[in-house]
């Protein structure tokens, strides 16, 4: 059989690269890092799920989200909502005026658990929401845009306003959500103290197995038909029409699936900080995970998990030494990605070292290999895959 | 006149841009197995009938009927899957995806979301890209990346695109446009011999190789038919001298 069709799950410069990632994030950083530093990457790791996400919608099928913190926020809200009704047992609120229901409620006179908070009592119920909620919300919003064919600019500007509308939705409704100190005094899952430095670096470890599962899941989607069919979208819409493919349909799902995995991300945020807010909802929060996928290279699903740890470092470095700062290095590093490297850290990788490299060990090999028949040396290494041959233009 | 033995019947179509009508009350019919080249002048509005045909415009007035169904109330993923594939007239393939995978998204499976994803190269799935490539002159490029393959190629390329879908009638926006002489040749040989179990309906310019596979003839001028009927009788038909072949 010829080498057109053949397709692996990995290719080995892929394999590679996951291989790396996994010795960093499991064995490298935990050894190397206090417990603090290990809590504050697991914070920076649970972006990354957006990141991923993004790296499909936008750089692999060209649908540009503004307002992936909503679907995050959703999430982390989800999650947060099932922790905060734990820590609000009867025993825990005895001083309130109506015991039992979360502290922020009894200050804004609500007396009775509004009915949208009941299933959250359970873990399970709650860990469906976390996934079905947000995904049910980007589904109707892609349904309802991408059956219009609103696509582009008007749909990323939506998309903004979305996140606007409900972050002030979240901030105005104080007695149901917490306002906007958000939700906040999360103690424990199931009887399970989640503050304490131990349970943290599990966490981690928790999110860092999350972080590999969805890389492997998007792996899956994108070495499937329908990424070559993102890719055909992106690039020229029409024709996939003409193809006989439902293009709006494929759109409403990587949009919604994008948005399930960035809800994973916020669910794993509020484990691990202990809170949830409007402030990880609205329009800087989901302009900044743009950037996150931007950095990283956007057709790089390692470059997501890399371009969250980066952005993150830096900015926190900078906002803990000069807060004033960073917003202004945020645009800047908005400017590069999009003017000197629109492939991201990733892409500077591929042309810099893996092709050079690639290049010595082709040499390398003829080198050694000049002697034999030159069949054996058919088999080229890796393709230098996404950064040529799906480079968007 | 009854419809059942025309593939494709479009009567009194019409379509109007904010007032200026490209296709004016436009009828026409064609029938199972025949090829029809339709010609005119530049604006006539011979592209407009193929976009209003495949669902790309939707007609202001007028009907199309497809072996019964009514294509001017169809999507165009529904009227490809109805049976009708149309070549643009500029190439439009996948330019950041191999020939193969050009002729894997058009092959006529797995077109749902979770069919895309389930979606395997399969042995039926490989035996016909191989087919359709050597028809269309590329099973040395598979390969290769689309965007490098010459304009000639491209356009090639997009007709095995249409032929891996099986299309019962298919439409062709100027297939030889941009070839040199010898792509032209190999093009008309081509295009008989994938005519044989289907209609197909050509625009086309370039005279004699329209002389070379019509069967019949439709002169559009003005988004109307100006003349239609074997190439003989187009040929000598004084209005299309005037406007058309005269100069
Ligand atoms: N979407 C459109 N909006 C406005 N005018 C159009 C549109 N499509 C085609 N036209 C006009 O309709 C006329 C016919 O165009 P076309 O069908 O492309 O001609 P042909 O293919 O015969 O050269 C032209 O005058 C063109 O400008
Ligand atoms: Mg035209």
């Amino acid at each position: 059989m010829s080498n057109y069709s053949k397709q692996k799950f990995l290719s080995p410069a892929e394999l590679g690269g996951f291989i790396v990632l996994a010795i960093l994030l499991f064995v490298v950083l935990p050894l190397s890092v206090d417990d603090f530093r290990l809590n504050l990457i697991g914070k920076y790791l649970s972006y990354s799920f957006v990141a991923m996400g993004l790296v499909l919608c936008w750089g692999y099928g060209g649908i540009l989200s503004l307002g992936q913190g909503v679907f995050f926020g959703i999430g982390g809200y989800c999650m947060a909502m099932f922790l905060k009704l734990e820590a609000s047992s009867v025993e825990n609120t005895a001083i309130q005026s109506t015991p039992g229901i979360p502290d922020f409620m009894d200050w804004n006179q609500l007396t009775e658990l509004p009915w949208f908070w009941e299933p959250f009592n359970s873990l399970g119920l709650s860990l469906i929401a976390v996934i079905l909620v947000p995904g049910l919300f980007a589904f109707l919003i892609g349904l309802a845009m991408f059956k219009r064919r609103v696509g582009g600019v008007y749909f990323a500007i939506i998309t903004q306003a979305v996140a606007a509308i409900l972050t002030i939705l979240i901030v105005g409704s104080q007695g149901m959500t917490g306002g906007i100190n958000g939700i906040t005094d999360l103690r424990t899952l199931l009887g399970w103290d989640i503050r304490t430095d131990e349970a943290k670096v599990i966490l981690y470890f928790v999110c860092v197995t999350f972080v590999f599962i969805c890389l492997f899941l998007c792996q899956f989607v994108l070495r499937s038909k329908l990424g070559r069919l993102l890719v055909a979208v992106r690039d020229t819409e029409e024709r996939v029409r003409f193809s006989g493919y439902n293009v709006d349909n494929f759109k409403i799902f990587i949009f919604t699936f994008a948005a399930m995995l960035s809800a994973i991300g916020g669910a794993l945020f509020t484990l691990q900080v202990g809170f949830m807010s409007p402030s990880f909802v609205g329009i800087v929060p989901s302009i900044e995970m743009v950037i996150f996928c931007a950095v990283g290279g956007r057709l790089s699903l390692l470059g997501a998990v890399y371009g969250a740890l980066a952005v993150n470092f830096a900015k926190t470095t900078l906002s803990e030494a000069i807060p004033e700062l960073w917003l202004f290095a945020l645009g800047g590093m908005f400017i590069a990605v999009v003017s000197i490297f629109p492939n991201g850290l990733m892409g500077l990788y591929n042309t810099y070292i893996s092709a050079p490299v690639n290049r010595f060990y082709h040499a390398a090999v003829r080198f050694i290999n000049k002697d034999k028949p030159v069949e054996t040396l058919s088999e080229p290494l890796s393709e230098p895959e996404s950064e040529s041959t799906l480079g968007a233009k | 006149m009854s419809n059942k033995d025309f593939v494709l019947s479009v009567e009194g179509l019409t379509v109007s841009f904010d007032g200026f009508k490209a296709v004016d009350d436009l009828s026409f019919y064609v029938e199972e197995g025949e090829i029809r080249v339709i010609i005119g002048p530049n604006g006539a509005g011979k592209t407009t009938v193929l976009d209003l045909i495949c669902g790309r415009t939707k007609s202001t007035e007028g009907s199309i009927k497809f072996r019964g169904k009514d294509l001017s109330k169809m999507t165009e993923h529904e009227i490809v899957h109805a049976g009708v594939g149309r070549k643009f007239q500029n190439p439009s393939v996948y330019e950041d995806l191999t020939v193969f995978e050009n002729f894997e998204l058009s092959f006529p499976r797995g077109r749902s979301v979770f069919g895309a994803l389930g979606f395997q190269r399969d042995a039926e799935v490989l035996k016909a890209i191989e087919e359709t490539a050597e028809m269309v002159f590329l099973q040395e490029h598979l390969g290769m990346q689309a965007d490098l393959l010459s304009h000639g190629q491209k356009q090639w390329l997009e007709i095995g695109m249409l032929l891996i879908q099986q299309p019962s009638l298919l439409m062709l926006d100027e297939p030889v446009a941009g070839m040199s002489v010898a792509e032209r040749k190999k093009t008309a040989e081509l295009l008989l011999k994938i005519t044989k179990d289907r209609s197909v309906i050509v625009i086309e310019h370039d005279m004699n190789f329209v002389a070379d596979i019509a069967d019949r003839v439709t002169v559009l001028h003005q988004g109307k038919v100006l003349s239609e009927g074997s190439m003989d009788h187009v040929q000598k038909d004084p209005k299309v001298i005037e406007v058309y072949l005269g100069h």
